[in-house]
């Protein structure tokens, strides 16, 4: 892929110019006639975009709004219920004990873009993200926590649904990870993203481990 | 020669004048740990003033630091406005749905008054703890920054979108969140508070980019600092603030805070005269420190920061975990008893 369209996109986004964004998928999507531009583009710079942010070179605000661009314009090409985006694992995202969605709408948003299908379970408490997640008979589970008490509920939540279910995998996310990074391990989870780029990362990781 | 031992509050004034005190201040900005010092739930602990009051005595009475803290919990500022409290056994009380689920209803909104029952909790807890130790250390109020309340008043994607995509919308909702958080700092400084911390992350480079921050937060700040009255320190919530600390400075703010994520030394550096650093102990990874890596962590932000005053010690996200043991609070203020008297040794 042309090194100067990757820039280019990741130039749009973070201008938060939607058309020019929009005008540089579809040239690219016509060009090929497959959802390779999808790998090609719209993974690496939402990866190039979350490294930014770890690092401290953009802010959250600016991958929010990159996330969302880019889930509006992969939606527009390439439907909810299309076959690409649901012949992987089953997956869901859920935040834990909060009402605080950032995180897990920027999670959220940058995997749709990079064509994953995911169910979005909201805000659930423990009992009601076994229950949910059992139900759906869910593969990979996204858990996003703002507190270190949710983190630490995290625990059983793994607990719980591991002893139901061994095969499940669960990635885990928000600002107590970020803070003690060792503390994915500690709650019993199986990869965390510190930033959208290890999130979308750890999320295909275990969806090739699971296919 | 040994300096004689100052009180709390001259030692936290005279860092701020950017000058060495006796030892490093130490602001335990404990909440939660008042009501395990009284025996009692999160819940039942804050339902009370006098709860809050006894507690943060205790605390300090326990731990030798050097302020009172009177904030409560985050969702307090939006409980006054009408949203829910959630409440767990072993974190902060947090907010609930947003109270405002669409932009029109800004339009709409009105200041709580400052007699709702659970502003006139904070303001009577600051105003027993005045009274029982009236000059011996600063009480810190807290508030949260105009700026920065929307995000428990709409939600944090919905208020990103009212940034970007709804100006007159955002202004308005900025007048009217300045009115409030002006009425609430001044009332808790009429209760007997010394000093407001006002928590404003939004404005951290971690959320926003320095840019938006100067046509947003900043005049939001100075506005708003400007007819509070009394001394402010502004606290970013663990966020960064290097690349903000001279458009901080011009907010009429005294202090800013440090994340651990940051150096505590380049903040100290880029600070120096102009505010005093406040940071930056890691409040999460606390919770599985061990005693030798508290006086490690102590030690270490002590010689980056500690020389010449313009600096007060504390955690870096402005409340300690529920987890974070009695033992761990202990060793931190043993630790700045022992390493951080002036003249610091090499």
């Amino acid at each position: 892929m042309n090194s100067g369209i990757i820039e280019q996109f990741e130039q749009a986004l973070l201008a938060m110019d939607r058309i020019e964004a929009q005008r540089i998928l579809t040239r690219a999507a016509t060009k090929q006639q497959t959802l390779q531009y999808i790998e090609d583009i719209v993974v690496p710079v939402l990866e190039r975009i979350g490294l930014k942010w770890e690092q401290g070179h953009i802010p959250l605000a600016q991958i929010y709004m990159s996330g969302r661009i880019c889930e509006e314009l992969i939606d527009s090409f390439l439907p909810e219920a299309s076959p690409e985006r649901i012949s992987h694992p089953k997956i869901a995202i859920a935040i834990l004990d909060d009402h605080h969605l950032l995180g897990k709408s920027i999670i959220s948003s940058v995997l749709r873009a990079s064509g994953v299908a995911l169910e979005d379970f909201g805000t659930q408490d423990s009992d009601g993200l076994v229950e949910e997640t059992l139900k759906k008979d869910i593969d990979i589970l996204l858990i996003s926590v703002l507190m270190l008490a949710s983190a630490h509920h995290i625990t059983d939540v793994v607990a719980r649904l591991k002893e139901q279910k061994p095969s499940i995998r669960l990635i885990v996310g928000g600002a107590p990870f970020r803070f003690d990074t060792e503390l994915w391990r500690t709650v019993g989870a199986d990869a965390t993203g510190h930033n959208t780029n290890e999130a979308i990362q750890a999320t295909w990781k275990m969806i090739e481990e699971l296919s | 020669m040994s300096t004689p031992a100052m009180t709390s509050l001259e030692r936290v004034l005279t860092t701020l004048g950017h000058q060495e005190p006796d030892r490093v201040p130490l602001f335990l900005l404990l909440t939660m740990h008042g009501a395990k010092e009284l025996g009692m739930s999160i819940r039942d602990y804050f339902s009370r003033a006098d709860h809050v009051a006894e507690g943060q005595l205790r605390l300090r009475e326990k731990y030798q630091h050097d302020c009172y803290y009177s904030f409560f919990y985050a969702p307090l500022e939006v409980e006054a406005w009408g949203g829910d409290v959630l409440y767990v056994e072993d974190g902060p009380p947090n907010s609930g749905q947003p109270f405002i689920q669409h932009p029109s209803q800004i339009e709409k909104l009105t200041v709580p008054d400052m007699d709702t029952p659970c502003l006139q909790k904070v303001l009577d807890a600051t105003a027993t703890i005045k009274k029982e130790m009236p000059s011996e250390a600063p009480i810190i109020g807290v508030v949260m920054s105009p700026f920065s309340l929307p995000v428990m008043q709409l939600g944090f994607p919905a208020y990103l979108d009212l940034i970007y995509q709804q100006p007159d919308l955002f202004s308005k909702l900025m007048e009217i969140n300045q009115d409030f958080c002006v009425a609430w700092a001044n009332a808790q400084l009429d209760a007997g508070a010394t000093a407001i911390c006002y928590f404003d992350p939004v404005s951290s480079p971690t959320i926003i980019d320095r840019a938006l921050y100067q046509r947003t937060g900043q005049p939001v700040a100075r506005e708003t600092l400007a007819r509070i009255n009394g001394p402010t320190a502004t606290h970013l919530a663990s966020g960064r603030s290097l690349p903000i600390v001279d458009d901080v400075a011009a907010t009429g703010s005294a202090v800013i805070s440090a994340t651990a994520l940051e150096s505590l030394a380049d903040m100290k550096t880029a600070s120096r005269n102009k505010l005093t650093v406040l940071g930056n102990l890691n409040g999460i990874e606390m919770a599985r420190w061990s005693p030798e890596e508290a006086r490690a962590k102590v030690t270490a932000a002590i010689a980056a920061a500690a020389p010449g005053g313009g600096f007060i010690l504390s955690d870096n996200h402005g409340e300690i975990p529920w987890q974070v043991s009695d033992e761990i609070l202990m060793t931190i203020s043993e630790t700045v008893r022992e390493s951080g008297t002036y003249p610091l040794l090499p």
